[in-house]
């Protein structure tokens, strides 16, 4: 039977658990990071040795853990390509700008169990030579800012930040740096600009890769809430343990969304890929299902950036045959099994591990429309492409949501939204075309009906038949 | 109009310039602290912030139109930001903005934040506030609502003292 596995949520919403630094020190707060920061130093094979910081390191890598913000990127990985030798500070962000729509797990732990991520993140500091880190949050969240900075308050009394850390002679310092309603400082260049005092204008890459020319052109890392909240329980239990959480490449646990038309939607963690799409829609551990009567029409599997499915689609999946042979499968879309690769093979991704559920009532052009508007009103500007596109087709679904569509806007919509992605300066542009070409391509009967309606009433004399905008 | 920052303030202030290695970092931070408190980003506090930080007033200017929470006139003493995204569409938000607009007199189909005539209310859909899980959702200032029925939001409007 499918079920949660709360490793990261364990406390959370448990009767009696609070955020305050007591409450986490009574379950076992902090001992991860003793333990990490006093490590002896391994002596390996010809008189090698592995400082603590490099064995933390190599810990992150071998558990696997894939970053939790988006584009699941090995963390491990992403730590390597740090520069080291730039002679340059290190700096390390936590992304806590959560903002991609539908997404609402690092919510949970910001509010409910604040100092599971500082342990994260200062033990992702120490690994990496780090001696000044922020948390940018985004502005819609005061009171999670408050609860931070409380927080980190009663860390620093603790002795666990600031200088000399638990009597070992690293210093660290973090700060709360507040967002301002600007959906782009999600992307991390973005962030990292608007950390720099300025407009959230993401940077080029090349050559502003972070790990190399990040904040004040200096190396720096940038990792989610739930990522640094991660590695915690990766120092704390062991990379090796940690890996047999979840499935292979898809270690760990993760905290799915799931919202819109379910009877239980909610935040549920599970062990990466052990839950089908299917499970967590309709299993009463996880959303439980539609309401009485309804059908399933449509789910966006991974925040509002990724590409729609369509109830009834099947997919052909590599799977590992009993020979160890690779086979293609076919898979119904609510087998899918939920994790990185198997969504990203079925065509769409798991993105921020957002699940939205939309059943037969849903109007399919005005909720396209929605979430153009979305990204209309969120494109940074820069590139002509999205600044235009994203209006354009923002435009085009309003006119036909307002009955002022044409037969060939779905031909129209999709032609611009090909002219966006892979043209832009950050993922933006996938972002905001992804849903127009997939909802429109995968309904596209349903666009065409709406065009063919409106142009037949309006020959007929009668246009407009002016719905108000939804 | 006279623009005088209060000892605390400046206090305030003060202390985030030292969080950051590069001075400018800390404007945006500025920028709420001066917004919380005055209800409005005013083109004395354009100045004022660029002089403390070593700016020109147009990189203080471009985060002002940059970044939607700041203002740049007051808006109502209880500022409702009703989330308009799809989780929340599907729940009903657009129901809860007609009705909020409908109870305060304003007018549901206008584009942008709305202020009642005497100031009191101000109402605005904004995008995803990450819980789409608890739809329809609001802030009414700092504070957080989810789950917000027609009744709901009545109660927390009678919860608004008038003075
Ligand atoms: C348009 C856009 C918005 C993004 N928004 C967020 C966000 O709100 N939170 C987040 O953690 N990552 C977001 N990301 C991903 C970040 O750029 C970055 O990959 C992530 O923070 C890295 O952390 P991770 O490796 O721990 O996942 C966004 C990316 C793009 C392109
Ligand atoms: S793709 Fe869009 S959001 Fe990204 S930099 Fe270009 S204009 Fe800005
Ligand atoms: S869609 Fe309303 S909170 Fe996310």
């Amino acid at each position: 039977m499918p079920q949660e596995y709360r490793l990261i949520l364990k406390q959370v919403d448990a009767p009696g658990y609070t955020p305050d630094i007591e409450c986490y020190l009574r379950h076992g707060g902090y001992e991860a990071l003793r333990k990490g920061l006093t490590l002896p130093t391994k002596e390996l094979p010809e008189g090698k040795k592995m400082s603590p910081q490099e064995q933390i390191r190599d810990e992150v890598l071998k558990s696997g853990l894939r970053g939790r913000g988006g584009a699941g990127f090995s963390c491990g990985l992403k730590w390597s390509f740090v520069d080291r030798k730039s002679g340059k500070p290190i700096y390390l962000i936590c992304n806590a700008d959560e903002s991609e729509p539908g997404t609402f797990k690092d919510r949970q732990i910001i509010h409910k169990d604040p100092h599971q991520l500082v342990e994260g993140m200062i033990l992702s500091c120490f690994a990496n030579d780090v001696k000044l880190a922020y948390i940018y949050i985004r502005g819609e969240m005061p009171e999670g800012a408050r609860i931070l900075n409380r927080a980190l308050k009663e860390a620093r009394a603790k002795g666990f930040l600031g200088k000399n850390i638990l009597g070992t002679g690293y210093d660290l310092e973090i700060h709360v740096h507040r967002g301002a309603g600007a959906y782009i400082c999600g992307e991390e260049t973005g962030l990292i600009e608007s950390l720099e005092g300025k407009r959230a204008y993401p940077r080029i890459k090349p050559p502003y890769f972070p790990a190399v020319l990040g904040l004040y052109m200096s190396p720096t890392i940038v990792n989610n809430v739930e990522t640094l909240a991660a590695v915690r329980h990766i120092v704390s239990m062991g990379a090796a343990e940690f890996a047999k959480l979840g499935t292979p490449n898809n270690t760990g646990t993760r905290i799915v969304s799931i919202s819109g038309h379910v009877k239980r939607p909610g935040y549920y963690e599970i062990e990466v890929g052990k839950a089908t799409l299917g499970e967590l829609i309709f299993h009463e551990n996880f959303g439980g299902g539609l309401r009485e009567g309804r059908t399933l029409k449509a789910v966006i599997p991974g925040g509002s950036s990724a590409k729609v499915f369509k109830a009834g689609e099947k997919f052909k999946l590599r799977r590992k045959g009993a020979d160890g042979q690779m086979t293609a499968v076919d898979v119904d879309l609510l087998d899918i099994p939920y994790d990185f690769d198997s969504v990203q093979q079925a065509g769409s991704m798991s993105g921020s591990g957002a699940i939205i559920v939309m059943d037969d009532t849903t109007d399919i052009v005005e909720a396209l429309s929605n979430l153009s508007d979305f990204y209309a009103h969120e494109s940074c500007g820069q590139c002509t492409p999205c600044r235009e596109g994203s209006l354009w087709m923002s435009k085009a679904l309003h006119r036909m949501t307002t009955g002022q569509g044409r037969r060939q806007d779905a031909d129209y919509l999709l032609h611009i939204g090909q002219n966006i992605q892979g043209r832009t300066i950050c993922a933006f542009g996938e972002a905001c075309s992804w849903p127009v070409l997939s909802f429109v391509k995968k309904f596209k009967e349903e666009f065409e009906a709406r065009g063919a309606a409106d142009e037949a009433r309006a020959a007929a004399g009668n246009p407009g038949a002016s719905r108000p905008h939804a | 109009m006279t623009f005088t920052v209060p000892p605390e303030l400046e206090a305030e202030l003060n202390e985030l310039v030292t969080h950051y290695p590069q001075k400018r970092s800390a404007s945006l931070m500025f920028l709420h602290a001066i917004q919380e408190h005055f209800g409005h980003i005013s083109p004395e506090a354009v100045d004022y912030i660029a002089r403390k930080l070593d700016l020109k007033p147009i990189n203080v200017w471009e985060l002002v139109t940059f970044y939607p929470m700041f203002r740049q006139h007051p808006a109502g003493r209880f500022q409702f930001k009703v989330c308009r995204t799809l989780s929340c569409a599907l729940g009903g938000s657009h129901k809860l903005y007609h009705h909020l607009c409908e109870k305060f007199g304003l007018d549901p189909h206008q584009h942008g934040l709305q202020t009642t005539a005497d100031g009191r209310f101000s109402v605005e859909f904004v995008e995803c506030l990450a819980s789409c899980g608890t739809a329809p959702v609001m802030m009414c200032n700092e504070e957080f609502h989810q789950g917000v029925s027609n009744e709901k939001a009545d109660s927390i409007i009678a919860q608004c003292p008038s003075k």
